[in-house]
């Protein structure tokens, strides 16, 4: 075991990693108290701030003067671009449903990703040693870097400053003013576009100067942005949103956590966090000291127009649309008859998301989760078990099933933000344990050797396996729409209160909507981990989530036809722009999101409707 | 005639696909008291969030002393010298009465009473005994005040009083009574919206009645008092 020295020093280094999560989270719980803007982006600022600093302090002289100046320089400059962006796009976005703001925070982070690769290269850049601060400390016979010290003063000198900034300050009474009512605040004869935009300069300043804080303990690197907006997130959800109190709190608790996870499970330290953010919102389902918070908008997602049962006109439409596509292998090229069967599984995937999204306005942002779990199921009944496909995919969708039943126990207790940021956190741990549990998962390298049975060996055998699956998962999700259970999910998703008041256990058949999607979304995962004949960790993560809100989005909301048609255009442009435009797809994506989002967030199924077919969809 | 306080012209309002509101026209003058009455439902509360711009979908004309203020956001609107009392109150409950007040601040305008923390205290003497309370430990009346004095903080020329009266104890609606007349005596011109007759004949000068959306009567509080036809069918007694 580790002897108290130790122990002490590595408290002292999670207290200043502390530092730099509370700078971060407090902006983040700023922005997110007073927009209500659910700020993906606050990562890219942060990361931002951390290739500003290098360049401005290796510009400057390598005096004490010369990084601190360096540093705020870096701030400015990166709070700067964050009133950009909040006064050319996010301002347009606040009266948006939530999966709106977080997909367009996302392309943000996909354009600052490609931005800072085009910039400052993919190579890790370190800084050097801060003048002054060079040597160590050496406490109890161990040795700390002198910058850690220091830097565990920043979290509580910031949190000092901020408090007399909301509390001592009639501005800093205005912010908090806000986060309670923006409306009263308005009325009051308060702009709040200013109002906004100065907040939001606030964030993503403190963002960029704990980047920048950074770089003499970490190199910079492309990967800064999601790992901290991910354990950001965690820590405003901890202290409760919006609160900076409570961000203060939560982040000596993770930073703690982090620094003694790292002595004792080294493998599972995110593991741990997330697990402590699980128990924290299972008990105070708002965080620490978050209060309650007035709902500032109506529904998650206002679907004007309730789902319709399709007419006859529509049945025979789709029943050709079906034969068409059974009929396309005869004249497809090979390469098209591959990424349509891809089509085909992603539309399963994307079908799964949408029935909770649309249907029951819930957001599951992480739910990658169930595509993973059943991609892994059935690499592993396959290569472990050495059982057949047909085993495998059982499997899948059992632990599809299985990850709908125990997160989404957790998950309908919650609502909102809460929601969106807990089945973020399910997901992530799976990434995470997909990663370090080498023995098991393979790691990076995933699990390759999967074999379909012979019968199934071409691709064109495959393409009607897919096209069976796709259309049949379909019908019984558009059957459970219109069944009871779906009449009870929609009337949760357009008021939880008014379906309590007639007797419907709302959380229930929350809860059984989560099972039902999980099982179609493993059932997606194993039907591609056997088209792929490999799974990866990337099967879990973020960026796969955003994959299918994005063709739940492009398909249309509001659509039940959506997801298929967004999984066609969305797989089609994505590959093709990977294929020819690699340095750039990022940036293209990402453009591509906000634009989709601010121009057509009724998607293309909906833009045609309201368009040629008022009413009928 | 001079030009009046408040002129509403053909004001329509929406929530969604609901209508709510159907081609009201109204006229408030200057250091007038009117009331606009109506069920629970008749579209008094949209009426006022219409005029103050929280409701967007709307159409028709909004003259604040002959300035069209239809098109502006909220805040200019109150920056115009509209004063807006929610019925719910909406105090900011983690701040104290002092930092309330604080923040419905605005410059004096010309032609309008000049408040400040001083005079409102006069005005407002339990709100004076409790300067740094903050708004989470006041009871309904206690915020009711607050609220009606955070508005005058702001000068405004004229006061949309939604519900004063609604869920606060009898012996609080008779000092808020005669609270709005001090307020009219001071030259504040007021349009509130109410359901009890006896409270807003006590107050009023003239009245609007609302049902479903459309104006079904306007007349003096005496014309309107006397008629019991439009009284039965439209108010609760």
């Amino acid at each position: 075991m580790y002897d108290a020295s130790t122990l002490f020093a590595q408290l002292l280094n999670g207290l200043s990693y502390s530092s730099t999560l509370f700078l971060v989270a407090s902006g983040l719980a700023l922005i997110f108290g007073v927009t209500k803007i659910v700020n993906f982006a606050h990562g890219s600022f942060y990361m931002l701030g951390a290739y500003i600093a290098l360049t401005v302090t290796n510009a400057l002289p390598t005096t004490g003067f010369g990084f601190w100046g360096g540093v705020v320089i870096a701030a400015l400059v990166v709070g700067a671009i964050g009133c950009l962006i909040e006064v050319t796009i996010l301002r347009r976005i606040y009266q948006a449903p939530e999966v709106f703001q977080i997909l367009v925070t996302f392309g943000l982070v996909l354009v600052f990703q490609n931005l800072i690769y085009e910039f400052w290269g993919p190579d890790e850049v370190l800084a050097p040693r801060v003048p002054g601060l060079k040597g160590a400390v050496t406490i109890f016979g161990e040795r700390i870097p002198q910058y850690n010290i220091a830097l565990i003063f920043v979290g509580p000198v910031f949190l000092g400053l901020l408090w007399w900034l909301t509390h001592r300050t009639r501005w800093g009474r205005l912010i908090r003013a806000a986060t309670q009512d923006r409306e009263m605040v308005a009325s009051l004869g308060v702009n709040q576009k200013t109002l906004f935009t100065a907040v939001f300069f606030i964030g993503t300043f403190l963002a960029g100067l704990a980047g920048a804080l950074q770089i003499p303990k970490e190199s910079a690197n492309l990967q800064m942005d999601i790992n901290i907006v991910v354990e950001a997130f965690v820590i405003v959800v901890i202290g409760g949103m919006g609160s900076i109190m409570g961000a203060f709190l939560a982040a000596v608790l993770v930073g703690v956590i982090n620094a003694f996870g790292v002595l004792f499970f080294p493998q599972a330290v995110s593991v741990l966090i997330f697990l402590v953010m699980v128990l924290v919102l299972v008990f105070r389902p708002n965080g620490l000291l978050g209060g309650r918070m007035v709902a500032q908008r109506p529904g998650d997602l206002s679907i004007d127009q309730p789902f319709r049962l399709p007419t006859r006109a529509m049945k025979q439409a789709m029943l050709a649309a079906v034969l068409a596509l059974a009929l396309l292998p005869l004249v497809l090229p090979l390469y098209f008859e591959v990424i349509m069967t891809e089509v085909f599984i992603l539309a399963i995937f994307a079908g799964s998301l949408h029935f909770l999204l649309s249907v029951g306005g819930i957001v599951s942002f992480g739910h990658a989760a169930y595509f993973g779990l059943g991609s892994y199921a059935a690499a592993l009944v396959a290569t472990r078990l050495g059982l057949p496909m047909a085993a495998g995919v059982l499997a899948a969708m059992v632990a599809g099933a299985g990850g709908g039943l125990l997160f989404g126990w957790f998950c309908t207790r919650l609502k909102g933000v809460y929601l969106a940021m807990l089945t973020l956190a399910f997901a992530q741990i799976l990434f995470t344990l997909s990663i370090q549990m080498v023995s098991v998962t393979g790691g990076d390298n995933g699990i390759v050797g999967l074999t379909r049975p012979s019968w199934l060996n071409s691709h064109m055998a495959y393409y009607y396996l897919a096209l069976a699956a796709a259309v049949l998962a379909t019908r019984l999700m558009r059957r459970a729409l219109y069944a009871p259970f779906g009449f009870a999910f929609r009337a949760g998703r357009d008021s939880l209160a008014r379906s309590a008041a007639i007797g419907i256990d709302t959380a229930r058949i929350q809860w059984g909507a989560f099972v039902l999607s999980g099982a179609f979304a493993g059932l997606a995962g194993a039907l591609m981990a056997y088209h792929r004949g490999s799974v990866f960790p990337t099967d879990f993560s973020v960026s796969t989530t955003v994959d299918a809100l994005v063709m739940v989005l492009v398909g249309g909301v509001q659509s039940v036809s959506g997801p298929l048609i967004g999984a066609l255009s969305y797989h089609f442009v994505s590959v093709e722009l990977i294929r020819n435009l690699a340095d750039y797809w990022r940036l293209i994506l990402g453009l591509f999101i906000i634009v989709f989002v601010l121009g057509v967030p009724q998607g293309i199924v909906g833009a045609f409707m309201n368009r040629f077919g008022k009413g009928e969809r | 005639m001079s030009t009046p306080m408040l002129e509403v012209t053909g004001l329509n309002a929406a929530y969604g696909q609901a209508q709510i509101l159907f081609d009201m026209n109204l006229k408030v003058r200057a250091n007038e008291v009117v009331a606009i009455m109506g069920r629970n439902g008749a579209g008094k509360s949209t009426t006022f969030k219409a005029l103050m711009g929280h409701l967007k979908n709307r159409s028709g004309s909004v003259r604040l002393r002959g300035e069209a203020i239809e098109k502006l956001p909220v805040y200019q609107i109150a920056r115009r010298g509209l004063g807006f009392v929610p019925e719910d109150r909406r105090i900011f409950s983690e701040l104290t009465v002092l930092e309330n007040l604080d923040l419905g601040r605005q410059p004096p305008r010309e032609g309008a009473a000049e408040w400040t923390v001083e005079t409102l205290f006069d005005a407002f003497p339990n709100l004076a005994a409790m300067p740094d309370r903050p708004g989470s430990d006041m009871s309904g009346g206690e915020q009711q005040m607050l609220t009606i004095a955070r508005t005058l903080m702001g000068n405004p020329y004229l006061v949309l009083l939604d519900e004063p009266s609604e869920g606060v104890a009898p012996v609080i609606v008779e000092r808020l009574a005669r609270l709005i007349l001090d307020l009219k005596a001071k030259g504040l011109t007021i349009l509130l919206s109410e359901q009890n007759l006896a409270f807003a004949a006590a107050l009023a000068d003239r009245a609007y009645v609302l049902d479903r959306g459309h104006i079904v009567f306007e007349g003096t509080m005496a014309e309107l008092s006397a008629n019991e036809a439009v009284c039965r069918a439209y108010l609760t007694m």
